[in-house]
């Protein structure tokens, strides 16, 4: 109980402590705070989970948190097998994230509000987490939201930080504005907000439809596309993926931190936890599946010719999401917890090593002057290497059992299935290439950058962690080896199975083999390419792009999404906060209240200015007839 | 024996000579003693009708009204004379500064 308790509150009081004492007196002590705090979660997550092994799992209600009329909510935690991961994911990397930030935030102005936040931030996600009903999930979601946009704008006297923080914000808003309605839309059809509640009800509400736009829809249908709404905001799915590569002007710890355990994996991991619902609703599935397949491709497209290193691997955070969300909407749902949770080591570890990059190379993020690091920063390297060997899965490392995964579930999911398993086997390709064309372009070759700059390995602090994250990469799918091989060898699957079920479909060992062997083949086709585009012939990649300019400068500019929202939706609300907001409700009906009234005095008061005559005999006449008017009057009307 | 309408009526002259030297009358001394002349002739009906009612009432508020009048006049004049010094006039229609 106590554990339960403070496995987010520690993180919490870390947050307290340095946001009221950081300015004045922890100052650049503030991680001697957060670090004990987050893995004091740590310990204690590890602990819970030790316990849920052992088939301990719990449902407490803690606080009665709002209670009016029928509408109870309480804050509860729920420990199952999916949160206690959870927790275990979250706060592992967040401890990894921090004694790393140690090192590369050494020296900045705002030390003690980086922690402040850093730790809100992981108290915020393992609330999410957590939490036993859907408000307190709400409550985490838009915690992580907050969060977010401090962090991303935490050198807000950039002006691109700013607006990255501000618009990682705004475009949340728009998943979150149908999160909201689906939470409301639960409570209305459920009149509970507890899962187990909701859960247990889901099945009996499942012939129900309701009258939307002139057709009929299933209730349940409508549940699940809003839920699915703020996860495609959180989880920056296609059309909403666009503030994710923006929120790299935060710190490169940030970005490792939103990327592989608190922010951006909570679309995810919301999408598992209500399985149960979205598993009663076909069109839902069918939504979820094409939208991780179409991001899982299509940000990976974006990824290959990006200059910026963070870019690069904020788009392949953007397609790796796409993988989990493609194994969710065909069922898979052990199969997307496990990519998340494989993918929290080895995108942390690129972020990680990318941040390890720009710090040497003094806040250098653009490829195309980096180049031969290799000898200088050996340790970076190698971890790269292993995260890069990892995502693009070779077999063995821990993405390589993941994915394979996806695309197994994928590819026995029907037609849809066998063409979202193309899309999926394609973005493998493309994966492969642009992390091998990141690493040649970075680490291989001949310096290109500034020759002012000396690049150096970095501290102890921050190749530590990069060291650990490595053999997570490495190690972490080890729990999920396919049947094919060993019998029991899925434990992760075993693990999960109470609270996600067994994905349905079967096939041949036959067609494991090929699907497996092919997304190795796509695997080292994309290693290949990257090779010999940027190892033997150097001048290959130039070429390509000149001659297919066209291709490359809607791949560059990113499909231009961002200039059509701007087109469609940003310029438009600012005309119509311009016109109708400034112009009309506040310029004519505002401003006419505030200087129509007093017109109206000054009005009246001419005319009644008047009376005051500045003459004594006629007051005192008026005086007079005022006295006889009285007197008459009392003596009339008696 | 003077009846009580005499009385009455001799008030009654007083007031409306009071009163309309108070409307009438420009110079602020003029209409101090219209004033005074109001305020007597109320005395005088209160003492009368106190003779005619063999009630104490009236005369104890003509001692009031005298107090009252003792004062206002104290009052009135000191205003006057400072009025007087800021401008040389006691006529009421020159003294128009707070005219809206």
């Amino acid at each position: 109980m106590t554990k339960y308790v403070l496995i987010p509150l520690l993180p919490l009081i870390s947050f307290i402590i340095n946001i009221l004492f950081g300015r004045r007196f922890i100052k650049h002590r503030a991680h001697w705070v957060a670090v004990p705090a987050v893995a004091g979660s740590f310990i204690l997550s590890l602990i819970v989970f030790m316990e849920v092994l052992n088939g301990k799992t719990q449902d407490i209600n803690l606080y009665e948190w709002v209670v009016s009329g029928d509408f109870n909510v309480s804050i509860g935690f729920l420990i199952d097998q999916l949160s206690a991961l959870m927790m275990l994911v979250v706060t592992s990397i967040s401890t990894l994230i921090f004694i790393y930030s140690i090192g590369y935030m050494h020296g900045d102005g705002g030390y003690y509000r980086f922690f402040a936040y850093l730790s809100l931030f992981v108290f915020s996600m393992l609330m999410l987490v957590m939490s036993n009903n859907f408000l307190l999930l709400y409550f985490g979601w838009e915690a992580v939201g907050l969060c977010s946009y401090f962090l991303i704008g935490f050198w807000f006297h950039k002006k691109s930080a700013a607006d990255a923080g501000k618009k990682a914000f705004i475009v949340n808003r728009f998943g979150d504005f149908g999160f909201g309605l689906g939470v409301i839309l639960t409570y209305l059809t459920f009149g509970t907000l507890q899962y187990t509640e909701v859960f247990e009800k889901a099945p009996l509400i499942l012939g129900q439809t309701i009258n939307f736009l002139g057709s009929d829809v299933g209730l349940i249908t409508i549940i699940c596309l809003l839920l699915f709404c703020g996860a495609v905001g959180k989880s920056a799915q296609i059309p909403l993926h666009v503030w994710l590569p923006d929120a790299m002007e935060g710190p490169t710890p940030v970005s490792a931190l939103i990327h592989a355990a608190t922010m951006v994996t909570a679309g995810v991991f919301m999408v598992a936890r209500c399985n149960p619902l979205f598993n009663l609703s076909e069109t839902a599935m069918q939504t979820v599946a094409v939208v991780g397949g179409v991001t899982a491709f299509f940000a990976a497209t974006i990824a290959l010719v990006q200059n910026d290193i963070k870019r690069v691997i904020a788009y392949s955070t953007v397609s790796q999401l796409g993988y989990m969300f493609l194994a969710l909407g065909v069922g898979a749902y052990t199969a997307g917890i496990f990519h998340l949770y494989t993918h929290a080591y080895f995108k942390a570890l690129l972020f990680l090593g990318s941040g390890s990059v720009i710090h040497a190379l003094h806040n250098e993020q653009n490829m195309q002057k980096m180049g031969g690091l290799k000898k200088y920063m050996p340790i970076t390297y190698w971890t790269f290497i292993m995260a890069t060997l990892s995502i693009t899965g070779i077999p063995g490392f821990a993405g390589f059992f993941s994915k394979d995964e996806i695309l197994w579930r994928t590819f026995l999911g029907g037609n849809l299935g066998k063409f979202l398993w193309i899309l999926g086997t394609g973005a493998a390709l493309l994966t492969a290439f642009y992390s091998w064309r990141l690493i040649y372009l970075t680490f291989h070759g001949r310096y290109r950058g500034d020759e002012k700059i000396h690049p150096h390995e970095s501290p102890p602090v921050m190749t530590v962690p990069l060291i650990i994250l490595a053999i997570g990469a490495v190690v972490a799918g080890w729990v999920g080896i396919p049947p094919l091989f060993a019998e029991h060898g899925d434990k992760i699957g075993e693990f999960l199975s109470p609270v996600l079920g067994h994905p349905e479909g079967h096939g041949t060992h036959a067609q494991e083999i090929m699907v497996m062997t092919l997304s190795v083949i796509v695997a080292l086709l994309g290693w290949i390419i990257a090779y010999n585009m940027y190892i033997r012939k150097p001048d290959l990649a130039l070429t390509l792009g000149t001659r297919f300019s066209g291709l490359y400068k809607l791949l560059y500019n990113k499909y231009w999404v961002d200039e059509l929202y701007s087109i469609t939706i940003v310029r438009p609300t600012l005309r119509l906060a311009e016109k109708v907001v400034l112009g009309f409700f506040d310029g004519v009906i505002i401003e006419g209240i505030v200087n129509g009234l007093p017109a109206l005095i000054d009005v009246f008061s001419q005319k009644f200015r008047k009376i005051q005559a500045g003459l004594l005999s006629g007051y005192a006449l008026i005086m007079t007839i005022g006295a006889i008017f009285i007197v008459g009057l009392w003596i009339f009307m008696r | 024996m003077v009846p009580l309408s005499w009385y009455v009526i001799l008030s009654s002259v007083i007031f409306s000579i009071g009163l309309f030297g108070f409307l009438a009358r420009r110079s602020l001394i003029m209409m101090f003693m219209s004033i005074e002349l109001m305020l007597n002739s109320v005395n005088i009906s209160l003492v009368a009708f106190s003779h005619y009612l063999q009630s104490m009432t009236g005369q104890i508020l003509v001692f009031f009204v005298i107090t009252v009048a003792a004062a206002e006049a104290a009052i009135g004049l000191a205003i006057l004379i400072a009025l007087y010094r800021n401008k040389p006039t006691v006529k009421v229609d020159e003294v128009n500064i707070l005219k809206g």
